[in-house]
């Protein structure tokens, strides 16, 4: 079961490109394992490690980045495979939001269920945000990013996702609860 | 009063609806068919099982390998050459989970077995009017037939798996209306890409697209599962055509689909999935299929496209730094080492004849490796019922296995690092066909015609010749 999102204040990470794929959160050469766990270790193996597998000078193997919870992307984050992987791979490495102007469909809907939250901000905000690293307060429940200037960014969230994200329930037990209906659809259309 | 003009994907909305959305919560959504395949289901059994779930529709659920699967022949001895235990242990998790849940599984021993897109419209499981999920975001392929199909992540599998339904909110809609004629040498590969090139990687994001026109309605089967195949390279969430008697042809007889007076009645049903005339959309864009040209890819997202008589443009320097390629600098003439047709985008029997229409009579060049991967064992068995096989090795490429293959690179089929390869897959992401591979796109044609030439070369300069 997920845990519940709390509020949390975090430095961001910044990743200015355009376009980043889920291929490069995660290549599919790391797709063969069967479980959800260790794939932090890989996020973004290609931008981190070199053909004999050493550190390239990336932001990403920096001991600092470990501890930021934050990635300030940029616009249509996440287009591509519809590899869960993905935002296994960022929480497993650490992360719990992806701020964006734009975020690619499926990844949204995968982050939303692996306790990532995805957050689509106006341009004018993301290039601020997207100027240099810098402390960001997160509220969900407020739907609001602090800056650390005082200045307060309402966000949108999918109201059932947020539910689900704040009281840490996933949303199969709400399928589930839906069974009696499901079988009168199904009876309904044979 | 009349009733309200609808589209084709509110109907299919609509007719799948258990719960409407409200405010508060998304719809859920009844689900036809599932599709499922080695790499992304695993977690999602697992899911199962933790919490004592039975899956809930077995026979609407089918199972294939495709991702992981080799596609070298078995060996000697009759083992499976897999390149490394992980992929060997993927494939023979889904074994023992659809043993386990009673799932149809077109594993090795099925004459069946292909790529999950490939697979599920040549058995007939594809239908217009479904709704059809996969842990693949090429699902979008099914939309061809006029179904509504998604790729899902794997909590979403599970939720199918245990439910037949998932969480939903209706997304926008984009028409895209193409009329005209595509010239020879032009194929619905060129023309998806050039759809992509104009609306962007993220056009059609949040988006279910509705292909129509009369290009499109020309479009074989195979061209229009080519087309809808992409839309999620536009960022789409499904794309779809209505079905028309083009589609019902094509689907009849085969082994899941109706028969009959069944089949008469679902032709009957099928007929009202159109638009209805005045149906709005909230997006609308227009092409002229007279206008489009080959198309290859310059850069590292499909979008990043060109006609093939066009110069590299002066566009982002990253992508064009990774591919090694200058701006200004000619497409045709780019040296090429690998050429792949394959993939769940160009992996047909229509693709493989217009490979084989290049190919015949001629070699693929001395630098080149070209690797030809059929789609399904059944295309493969058509293909070599044809002799495309014959040409194909006779020119000095590699025929295979149905599989995946070079498209995802998860295996042995791989692009080394800083060889180019043209490619007739659908993605050309940075390590998309291996660590440091540069990938072109292209038609089957193109494909061809560059194996043959070494380098990128225009397929309608060999079409006459």
């Amino acid at each position: 079961m997920p845990k519940s999102y709390t509020k949390f204040t975090s430095k961001t990470l910044i990743l200015p490109q355009k376009d980043i794929d889920t291929d490069q959160i995660i290549p599919a050469r790391f797709l063969t394992a069967t479980t959800k766990e260790g794939f932090g270790e890989k996020a973004f193996y290609d931008w981190r490690y070199d053909e004999q597998g050493n550190h390239k000078d990336s932001v990403l193997n920096k001991p600092e980045t470990k501890a930021k919870k934050i990635i300030v992307a940029g616009h249509n984050f996440g287009c591509g495979s519809s590899r869960e992987h993905a935002p296994w791979a960022l929480t497993d490495y650490g992360f719990r939001a992806v701020i964006s102007t734009e975020i690619a469909d499926i990844f949204k809907s995968n982050a939303l269920k692996n306790g990532l939250l995805p957050i689509i901000v106006s341009k004018k905000t993301h290039q601020k945000l997207i100027a240099h690293e810098q402390e960001l307060t997160i509220d969900l429940e407020a739907q609001a990013i602090t800056c650390a200037d005082g200045e307060n960014i309402p966000f949108d969230v999918e109201p059932f996702a947020k539910i689900c994200l704040l009281e840490g329930i996933d949303q199969l037990g709400y399928l589930l609860s839906k069974q009696d209906k499901i079988k009168k659809y199904e009876a309904s259309v044979a | 009063m009349k009733p309200e003009p609808k589209s084709l994907y509110d109907k299919l909305w609509e007719s799948h609806l258990v719960t409407p959305e409200t405010e508060q919560s998304p719809a859920v959504f009844y689900i036809d068919l599932h599709l499922i395949h080695e790499v992304t289901s695993p977690q999602a059994f697992d899911v199962l099982r933790e919490r004592g779930l039975q899956v809930a529709c077995p026979d609407r659920t089918v199972g294939t390998i495709d991702h992981s699967s080799p596609t070298l022949p078995k060996n000697a001895d009759g083992s499976i050459p897999y390149t490394n235990d992980s992929a060997r242990s993927q494939v023979e998790k889904l074994e023992a989970n659809c043993k386990e849940f009673g799932i149809e599984l077109n594993g090795w021993q099925s004459e069946n077995r292909g790529i999950v897109h490939v697979i599920g419209p040549e058995l007939g499981h594809t239908q217009p009017g479904k709704t059809i999920v996969c842990g693949d975001s090429h699902t979008s392929t099914h939309g061809a037939f006029g179904a509504l199909a998604f790729g899902i992540g794997t909590t979403e599998v599970g939720h199918v798996l245990a439910t037949q339904c998932i969480l939903q909110r209706k997304s926008k809609s984009l028409s895209i209306t193409v009329d005209g004629n595509l010239q020879q040498g032009v194929s619905a590969k060129d023309l998806v890409l050039a759809i992509i090139q104009k609306i962007g990687i993220g056009g059609g994001t949040g988006h279910v697209i509705e292909f129509r026109g009369n290009t499109i309605e020309a479009l074989s089967m195979d061209e229009r599962m080519t087309v809808c195949n992409m839309a999620i390279e536009a960022g789409a969430r499904a794309g779809m055509i209505a079905p028309d008697a083009t589609t019902f042809e094509w689907l009849k007889n085969r082994k899941h689909a109706p028969k009959g007076e069944a089949w008469e009645q679902a032709v009957a049903d099928w007929r009202t999935l159109k638009s209805d005339e005045g149906a709005s959309f909230d997006k609308y864009f227009e092409l002229n299929a007279d206008e489009i040209k080959p198309m290859v890819t310059y850069g590292t997202n499909p979008a990043m496209g060109v006609a093939i008589d066009e110069n590299v443009p002066n566009a982002d320097q990253k992508a064009l730094d990774y591919m090694g390629m200058s701006a200004g600098q000619d497409m045709i003439g780019t040296k090429i080492d690998v050429s792949f047709i394959g993939s769940c985008t160009n992996s047909r029997l229509s693709d493989l004849e217009d490979a084989a229409k290049i190919l015949k009579g001629r070699k693929v060049a001395s630098h080149v490796r070209m690797l030809i991967v059929p789609g399904s064992q059944v295309i493969k068995k058509q293909a070599e019922a044809l002799g495309l096989d014959k040409i194909f090795i006779g020119a000095g490429a590699e025929w295979r296995e149905s599989g995946c293959s070079m498209c995802i690179a998860m295996y042995g089929d791989i692009v080394g690092a800083g060889q180019v390869a043209i490619s007739t897959s659908n993605r050309n992401f940075e390590g998309r066909q291996g660590k440091g591979a540069r990938t072109i796109l292209a038609s089957p044609l193109t494909a061809a015609a560059s194996a043959v030439s070494g380098e990128i070369a225009d397929p309608r300069e060999y079409l006459n010749a």
